[in-house]
């Protein structure tokens, strides 16, 4: 159970990781120069219409049965959701914090790393947790191919017309699912100090709008 | 590598493939019966709940958490699940295709609904109209793109994951992979990928299309 259990996350944590590592350069692409924006979201999109198990055994001829076709398989699907919401956050970053920086003398580059993708953060982990739960979910399609960790269970309950290993593996999955879903909201905690005054701010501003007052009976 | 391709064209082009019960043009209908019959008996569930949760605001972390649930549940899970309990029957793939559209179709409904201006909902009230005539003649209206989108999504989640219809002994494309697999017969399964995948997208395409028509005098930002 423990070794399937790695084995789930051992597919799971390089295909996000890997995702990331291509959605954010794509993502800044895309939100820089709005001709290839189009492109790059609707490539991501197509992609990620093709059917799971359709994707790993169409990438069988070209990365053989072994455990990078299912993180490949794995990678192209969340780039779809990584790469809309860092463009998504990078758009939700403010131009005065982008224009004081660049007047500051730092260069783009630094601008970007050092203000601009921190400031979008929120909105992109909301794409990694989105992403990760999704994957940790879907390594289990890959049990077709021999390498689907917990999903292992669920041919081996099939075989055998046995429920209770079936029954371990969707809740072990769902309870993996939700223990990294926790881990990166706090991590997100950690990493985005200034978005925890600002979000009891914006409660209190919204709690108290909550009796919306009309012009007419002010 | 070249050899596989044309090996793959030749599949999928001959003849005899596309004829008799075991043929791509009976898979095809298959697959797309499986595939919208779970989609419209999920939006049948879905959308009451997505609207009812929308109009009244309550339970709206019901909406909110089914969509994460939705996201981590596995179907192959599911299905090997209903099967293993309920015996050989549609009723597994059914069920877990039917588990797996819910979830989007609620939460977008939902979104849609939350997205609509409290002063329009405020206005329609205020000119008089009832609860049911607010939700059907300004929310539901307002809310439809994402509701469509929802549909969307959960349509091409049922029409990709109908292959497991095959994983439990049924037709549909993923026939051609999991035969294929079982009998070590490479283009076989890279057929039924294709086909899948092509359907998939082309569906895709065909709502997104309509999608387009429907709302064709609306203004921009009511996309």
């Amino acid at each position: 159970m423990t070794v399937l259990t790695l084995d789930h996350l051992s597919i799971a944590v390089p295909a996000v990781l890997c995702g990331l590592v291509i959605a954010l350069p794509l993502a800044v692409v895309a939100h820089r120069v709005r001709m290839l924006r189009g492109v790059i979201l609707g490539v991501s999109n197509v992609l990620f219409t093709i059917p799971s198990l359709a994707f790993f055994v169409l990438l069988l001829p070209v990365t053989g049965l072994t455990r990078s076709t299912a993180i490949t398989g794995l990678t192209i699907y969340t780039l779809v959701v990584l790469i809309r919401n860092t463009v998504e956050g990078l758009d939700s970053v403010p131009a005065d914090a982008r224009e004081a920086s660049l007047a500051m003398g730092s260069r783009p580059l630094r601008t970007l790393l050092t203000v601009e993708l921190p400031l979008a953060l929120p909105v992109i982990m909301a794409g990694v947790r989105v992403a990760t739960v999704m994957t940790i979910s879907l390594v289990s399609v890959a049990s077709y191919i021999g390498y689907g960790g917990l999903g292992q269970l669920f041919t081996d309950g099939f075989q055998r017309s046995y429920t209770t290993p079936v029954i371990a593996g969707v809740l072990l999955t769902l309870l993996l699912a939700v223990l990294a879903d926790g881990l990166l909201v706090t991590v997100q905690y950690l990493c985005t100090p200034w978005t925890r005054h600002r979000t009891t701010a914006a409660r209190t501003k919204r709690t108290g709008a909550v009796p919306r007052t009309k012009p007419e009976e002010v | 590598m070249l050899q596989l391709l044309a090996d793959l064209a030749r599949w999928l082009t001959g003849p005899a493939q596309w004829q008799g019960p075991e043929g791509i043009a009976v898979r095809l209908l298959e697959h797309l019966e499986y595939s919208l019959l779970a989609t419209l008996a999920g939006a049948a569930l879905a959308l009451p709940l997505g609207l009812l949760i929308g109009h009244t605001r309550r339970f709206a972390f019901l909406a909110i958490n089914l969509a994460g649930f939705g996201r981590a549940l596995p179907t192959v899970g599911l299905v090997t699940l209903v099967f293993l309990a309920g015996g050989l029957s549609m009723w597994p793939v059914y069920v877990a295709l039917i588990a797996l559209a819910v979830p989007v179709i609620v939460t977008n409904t939902y979104a849609g609904m939350t997205a609509v201006d409290p002063d329009v909902t405020d206005a329609a009230r205020g000119v008089g109209m009832t609860g049911p005539q607010v939700l059907f003649k300004v929310e539901l209206p307002l809310a439809l793109p994402l509701v469509m989108t929802g549909l969307r999504l959960a349509m091409i989640q049922v029409v990709s994951t109908a292959t497991i219809a095959a994983y439990v002994s049924f037709g549909g494309l993923g026939r051609y992979i999991f035969d294929g697999l079982a009998q070590r017969d490479l283009v076989q399964v890279l057929g039924g990928a294709v086909l899948v995948a092509l359907v998939a997208v082309l569906l895709d395409l065909a709502m997104a299309g309509l999608q387009r028509s429907l709302f064709r005098n609306r203004p921009a930002d009511a996309r």
